[in-house]
C-alpha cells in the first residue's frame, strides 16, 4: 500500500533539539507498541484465510500424489506424479479445459460490451431514472447463481418452457427443439444465465471507471470537434483502461470457476462439463481422493496462470489498483 | 427545443424499459412459473391461465416442507453466522490496515486478494476428506468455516477502503473538547464507520447466500444442507411428478429478502462493490 495513512498519534513534532534522544527512542518504542497491535487486530483475519484455504490446497498436493479412493483406504500408496499423469492423457481434462475457457471467453467478451453499454446509458441518465436503473441492474446481482441458472433452464426446457413458442418464427427454432440435448444449444443457454447474472458487477465497476475520467477532457475534446466514436477511442477508453482490466481479470478468474449453472442445467452432459464439474464428479462424486485432488491442484494451477498472464501482459498492479491509488 | 426534450424523453423512457426488461424478465418468469397448475407447466406459455398457490402450499406447509424450511434455516443461519464473524474479524483487520502503521499491511491485503481469486472446488475435495475424519461433514460449522474463505478477503477489501476514507481526526477533535477515549470513538468514529460495516455486512451475506459448491459437497442430509443445494435435490409431490413448480416457488421465496436488501441499500451496495474494487 503506497499511502500509509498518516499516524497523528506520533510526536512527530515534539522532537525538539534538546530532548532528541529520548523521542526517537519514545518513538520507537511506540512504533513498536502500534505494530504489534496492528498485528493483533489484523493477525485472526489473516490466519483464518490462510488455514481456510493455504492448508486445504497443500492437502490436495499431497493427496495427488496417492492413488487413494475413499471405497477402498486400505490400497492407498504413492504414486508420485501418476494421478497427474492419468488427468492429463485424458482427453476428457483437455475437452473440459476447452469448454470452460470457450465458457470464460465468450462470457467475458460479451458482459464486457453490454457491462460497457449499461454503464454509458447509467452514466447518461439523468438523475432521477440513474437510481432506478441502478437498482434494476443490482437485482441480477443479488439473485443466487442457481436460482438463475433454474430461471434460464425453465425459459428453455422442452418441456416447461416458452422460448421455443415465442420464437417459433426464427429459422431453427420450433416447438421440439431440445435446447439440453446438444452441447451448443446447451452451452449458450449456460453462458446466457451466466452473463445475465454477471454484467451487472461488470457494469458498476465500469460505471466507477467512467465517474473517473476527467469532464474537462471529454469537453475539451468536443470542443476540438471530436466524434462520439474519436472520444470514446481517444479519451475515454485510454482514461478507464484500469478499471477495465481489473473488471475483465476478475470475471475471467470467476467465469473460469463456472460451476452452478451448468451442475443445474445439463450436469455436464452433451460435452458440456467444466473443469469444476470434473472435479467435482471425481472427488465427491467417484470418491477417488488422490485423482481429485490432482484435478484440484490443476485447477489452482491454470487459475495462476491466468492470473501470470493477465498481470504480465497488461501490467495491472492489482494491489495498488483495487486499494489505494 | 422543446421537441428535442420531448424525444430525450422518450428516447430515456425506451432504454429504462429494456433495462427493467433485462433485469427482471428471468425473476418475472420464474415467478410466473411458480403459480402455475401442474398441468399447465408444459403449457407452452408464458403466464398461467390460471393462478394457483399450491406450489407455494407443497414447499411450506405440505409434503416438501421437510426439504425446503430446514433448507431456509440452514441457509439464513450458516449465512448469518459466517457473515457475522468476517465482519468481526475484517473489521479489526480493516482498522488496522487503515489506521495503523505496521508492517505486513501489503502482504494481507495481497493475502485476501489471492483467497478471493481461489477456485473454491479447488479446496472442496481436501475439505471433504477432513471433515470427514474429525465429524465436521454435514454440519453447521462445517460449511461456516469455509464459508469464510468467500466473505473474508471482500470484507477486508471493502472495510479497508471505506476506512481509508473516515477523517479520523475527528476523534483527536473530540478529545481536545474533552471527550474520553471510548467517548470519542463512539460519538465520533462509530457512526461514521457503521455504514461501511453494515454495508460490507449486506455484501458479504449476499455472496454465503449465493454458495453452491460448498454446500452441494460438504452436506449430505437436512441437517446442513443450504437452500442452493436442496433445490438441486428437490423432486415432485409424487415420483411422476415434475419438480418444476415447487423449484420455482422456493427460488422466488429466497429471490424476495434479496430483492428487499438491494431495493433498500441500492446507494450503499453499489459503492461497497465499486470502493473495494476499482477507487480504494
Amino acid at each position: 500500500m503506497s499511502t500509509t495513512t498518516e499516524t497523528p498519534t506520533l510526536p512527530s513534532g515534539q522532537a525538539g533539539r534538546t530532548g532528541r534522544r529520548r523521542a526517537i527512542q519514545q518513538f520507537s518504542e511506540r512504533a513498536k507498541a502500534e505494530r504489534r497491535l496492528g498485528w493483533w487486530l489484523a493477525g485472526p483475519a489473516f490466519v483464518i484465510m490462510l488455514a481456510v484455504t493455504a492448508y486445504p490446497i497443500l492437502q490436495a498436493l499431497y493427496d495427488s500424489l496417492f492413488s487413494y479412493r475413499l471405497t477402498a483406504p486400505d490400497e492407498r500408496t504413492f504414486i508420485g506424479l501418476g494421478n497427474y499423469g492419468v488427468v492429463l492423457t485424458d482427453v476428457v481434462w483437455w475437452r473440459d479445459l476447452g469448454v470452460t475457457l470457450l465458457i470464460t471467453v465468450v462470457t467475458v467478451v460479451v458482459e464486457l460490451i453490454l457491462g460497457f453499454a449499461l454503464a454509458l446509458v447509467m452514466h447518461k441518465a439523468l438523475k432521477s431514472v440513474r437510481g432506478w436503473l441502478r437498482t434494476a441492474i443490482l437485482v441480477p446481482y443479488g439473485i443466487i447463481t442457481v436460482v438463475s441458472a433454474f430461471a434460464w433452464f425453465y425459459m428453455f426446457d422442452i418441456n416447461s418452457g416458452f422460448v421455443n413458442t415465442w420464437f417459433n418464427w426464427v429459422p431453427g427454432i420450433d416447438p421440439d427443439l431440445n435446447w439440453f440435448a446438444g452441447t451448443w444449444t446447451s452451452l449458450a443457454v449456460i453462458m446466457a444465465s451466466e452473463i445475465w447474472k454477471t454484467t451487472p458487477f461488470i457494469s458498476l465497476l465500469l460505471l466507477a471507471g467512467l465517474a473517473q475520467v476527467p469532464d474537462e477532457l471529454t469537453e475539451a475534446a468536443e470542443v476540438d470537434g471530436a466524434s462520439w466514436w474519436q472520444r470514446m477511442r481517444r479519451v475515454i477508453l485510454p482514461n478507464m483502461k484500469a478499471a477495465i482490466m481489473v473488471a475483465v481479470l476478475f470475471r475471467a478468474l470467476d467465469a473460469f470457476r463456472i460451476f452452478d449453472n451448468v451442475f443445474i442445467m445439463t450436469n455436464g452432459a452433451f460435452n458440456t462439463e467444466v473443469l469444476s464439474l470434473l472435479a467435482y464428479r471425481t472427488s465427491i462424486g467417484r470418491l477417488e481422493i488422490g485423482l481429485g485432488s490432482a484435478v484440484s491442484v490443476l485447477l489452482f494451477a491454470c487459475v495462476l496462470l491466468i492470473c501470470f498472464i493477465a498481470i504480465k501482459l497488461f501490467k495491472v498492479d492489482l494491489a495498488s489498483q483495487r486499494g489505494d491509488k | 427545443m422543446k421537441a428535442s426534450r420531448t424525444k430525450e424523453r422518450v428516447t430515456w423512457i425506451i432504454i429504462s424499459v429494456l433495462v427493467l426488461l433485462y433485469a427482471l424478465f428471468p425473476v418475472v418468469s420464474i415467478m410466473a412459473t411458480s403459480f402455475k397448475l401442474p398441468s399447465e407447466l408444459t403449457s407452452g406459455k408464458f403466464l398461467p391461465s390460471s393462478w394457483t398457490g399450491s406450489n407455494y402450499e407443497q414447499i411450506l406447509v405440505g409434503s416438501a416442507q421437510d426439504l425446503f424450511l430446514s433448507s431456509l434455516r440452514n441457509s439464513i443461519g450458516i449465512a448469518l453466522i459466517a457473515t457475522f464473524i468476517a465482519v468481526v474479524l475484517a473489521t479489526l483487520c480493516a482498522y488496522a490496515i487503515a489506521r495503523l502503521d505496521f508492517p505486513g499491511k501489503k502482504v494481507i491485503l495481497t493475502t485476501a486478494l489471492a483467497v478471493s481469486i481461489f477456485p473454491v472446488i479447488s479446496i472442496v475435495t481436501p475439505l471433504f476428506n477432513l471433515w470427514r475424519n474429525i465429524g465436521l461433514y454435514d454440519t453447521w460449522p462445517g460449511l461456516i468455516i469455509p464459508y469464510l474463505s468467500l466473505t473474508l478477503p471482500i470484507s477486508i477489501w471493502t472495510l479497508a477502503a471505506f476506512f481509508r476514507q473516515i477523517p479520523w481526526e475527528l476523534e483527536q477533535a473530540a478529545q481536545v473538547d474533552g471527550a474520553t477515549t471510548w467517548q470519542a470513538f463512539r460519538k465520533a468514529i462509530v457512526p461514521l464507520a457503521a455504514p461501511g460495516v453494515f454495508t460490507t455486512a449486506i455484501i458479504a451475506f449476499f455472496i454465503a447466500w449465493n454458495d453452491f459448491v460448498y454446500g452441494i459437497s460438504l452436506t449430505s442430509t437436512e441437517a446442513a444442507r443450504p437452500v442452493p443445494a436442496a433445490l438441486a435435490f428437490f423432486t415432485g409431490a409424487s415420483q411422476f411428478e415434475s419438480p418444476v413448480g415447487a423449484i420455482s416457488a422456493a427460488a422466488i421465496i429466497v429471490t424476495i429478502p434479496i430483492v428487499l436488501l438491494v431495493l433498500l441499500f441500492q446507494r450503499q451496495i453499489v459503492s461497497g462493490l465499486t470502493q473495494g474494487a476499482v477507487k480504494g
